[in-house]
């Protein structure tokens, strides 16, 4: 038998070993150039506004009015910066306080129903797309709105809550990972100290696993940031800074889905779209920034 | 066995689920005297124990016949109202398990949750505990530090003065000293020599040492039964029962 030189030949093994680490550095690349080529393309595009057309960066960030196909165009973002911040934290407020309350009760109070029924229909809910939460904001909780308080339904009050039931699945996935991650020792030492189960879960559970809670919301204010569908089905799409919660307004994300379809590629309407969608993927980051934070903290 | 009893079990049976855990126990606990109870993993030791303050009511499926009493109280009967009986037999388990707040909040929690809310109360109640479970020179500088910050050892200590500070008649200890170092244990075992003047200790061990060293009273389990329940030195120099004898000798377990 002749002697191999290969040192590959008859070491089927090391093939394997090298096929694999070949294949998962192709897959880890193609992520990484992805990212990276969306955040460029998002920059230039964004950044070509300021650039190239010689908007003010100042005059988006702070302007009121927004009519880019006007004689004199104006590029006011501020409406729908703070319709976007208003929406996605209104929504963090209404659902964060369910969803913990939800976790407590499949962690602490029926754990077995809650594992059986409640979790799947949490995590049913996460399924369901955001059209048909849109449609259902449209058509159940805007004339509820309308009927019920002055204005016209429509706005951040009806974005909140579609926004609110569709973070809810985050919100109450993560608290209760969180409430089940925590030592059994730390509930039983309070009990032990003749404690109720409300001022354990009050006074031990809560502070104790407020990083984690933390997370889980800012979490969902990310997702509720850059929900554009449902959103805008329910905010009215008005570009101005609403006087009431039940008043049409607009978002970053209905603004940019509203009329990037009606604009030519390389207009100035065009990038100052594109600004809209830059300040979305900072904001983005500065969600992630948060969380990594976040989870830092909690395992001090 | 003795006039001074401060807990009376009689015909007591517990179950978890389909499993015997407890065999008709009966014995009288002596008030202000440390109890210790040994015997193999699985013996029942920890289960009896942890009736005294009914931490047993959290597992899902535990049944119990007959009667455990607590200085003439059924505890067992509808009556009793579990917060203020853990709130008089307090306890200390295996691992530390601090608070993550500062060592002033960790004392105080207890306190707190009975209605003192006056600092000055506070700051006694902190001070005295602390005194009393021979941590206060060591921590008395930096209350304010995370309770996660000082040593297993203190730790532990940290968590019986934390017991003491809701001023309990009865102090469990469940296996209080097994994650510690030699040199905690001994500090421990001290402490306990000085808290049972004023205070009723029952222990759980598996270090038949220990209950030697620090016990009054030792009782041998097996199985869920009770095998032999002696004054300590005569259950180690002259054990009744065969089995305890095996045991203490190492000839299982």
């Amino acid at each position: 038998m002749a002697k191999s030189y290969d040192r590959l030949e008859g070491k089927p093994h090391l093939t394997e070993e090298w096929v694999g680490k070949a294949y998962t550095f192709v897959c880890i690349m193609f992520l990484v150039i992805t990212i990276s080529s969306m955040v460029y393309f998002v920059a230039s595009k964004g950044l070509s506004t300021f650039l190239v057309n010689g908007v003010n960066v100042g005059d988006l960030l702070t302007g009121l009015k927004w009519n880019p196909e006007a004689d004199i165009p104006l590029f006011g973002a501020l409406p729908f910066i703070f319709g976007s911040f208003s929406t996605s934290i209104l929504a963090a407020i209404i659902a964060a306080p369910l969803g913990f309350c939800a976790a407590v009760f499949m962690v602490e109070i029926a754990p077995k129903f809650g594992r059986k029924y409640m979790q799947p229909v949490i995590e049913l809910l996460a399924g369901i797309p955001s059209v048909v939460y849109g449609f259902v904001g449209l058509s159940v909780i805007v004339p509820f709105f309308r009927d019920t308080f002055p204005g016209q339904g429509i706005g951040i009050a009806a974005g909140a809550v579609v926004l609110a039931v569709m973070i809810l699945p985050t919100i109450t996935t993560i608290a209760t990972d969180a409430l089940a991650a925590l030592p059994a020792g730390l509930k039983e030492g309070s009990y032990a100290l003749g404690s109720t189960r409300y001022q354990t879960i009050s006074r031990i559970v809560l502070p104790t696993t407020l990083p984690a809670q933390m997370t889980g919301i800012v979490l969902g204010i990310a997702r509720a940031f850059g929900e554009a569908l449902a959103v805008q089905m329910v905010i009215g799409n008005a570009p101005h800074i609403p006087h009431s919660l039940f008043e049409s307004t607009s978002t970053l994300t209905s603004a940019i889905t509203l009329s990037m379809g009606n604009t030519s590629m390389g207009s100035v309407h065009n990038n100052a779209l594109w600004s809209l969608a830059l300040i979305l993927m900072l904001m983005t980051f500065v969600f992630v920034f948060i969380i990594r934070m976040l989870e830092r903290r909690s395992k001090l | 066995m003795t006039a001074n009893a401060i807990i009376d079990i009689n015909d007591l049976n517990l179950y978890y689920g389909d499993f015997h855990a407890l065999k008709n126990v009966s014995m009288d606990i002596p008030e202000k005297a440390i109890t210790a109870f040994i015997g193999p993993s699985g013996c029942g030791k920890s289960t009896l124990l942890r009736t005294f303050n009914r931490m047993n009511d959290m597992i899902a499926g535990t049944r119990i016949d007959g009667t455990v009493a607590i200085a003439g109280t059924d505890i067992y009967s509808n009556e009793v109202d579990v917060e203020t009986l853990r709130k008089r037999v307090g306890m200390v388990f295996q691992q530390p398990n601090p608070f993550p707040k500062s060592i002033y909040d960790n004392i105080a929690y207890g306190p707190r949750l009975h209605g003192v809310t006056d600092r000055r109360r506070l700051d006694e109640i902190v001070e005295t505990s602390l005194r009393s479970a021979a941590l206060w020179e060591e921590v008395k500088d930096h209350l304010k530090r995370s309770a996660l910050s000082i040593s297993g050892g203190q730790q532990q200590r940290l968590c019986i003065a934390r017991a003491l500070a809701v001023e309990p008649d009865i102090l469990l200890m469940d296996e209080a000293t097994s994650a510690l170092d030699p040199i905690s244990t001994l500090k421990i075992e001290e402490l306990a020599q000085e808290l049972k003047d004023r205070y009723t200790i029952v222990m759980v061990t598996h270090n038949m040492h220990q209950a030697a060293r620090v016990s009054q009273q030792t009782v041998f389990f097996l199985n869920g039964e009770v095998v032999e329940y002696a004054e300590t030195e005569r259950l180690f120099s002259n054990p009744t029962d065969q089995r305890t004898e095996d045991y203490i000798s190492g000839r299982f377990g």
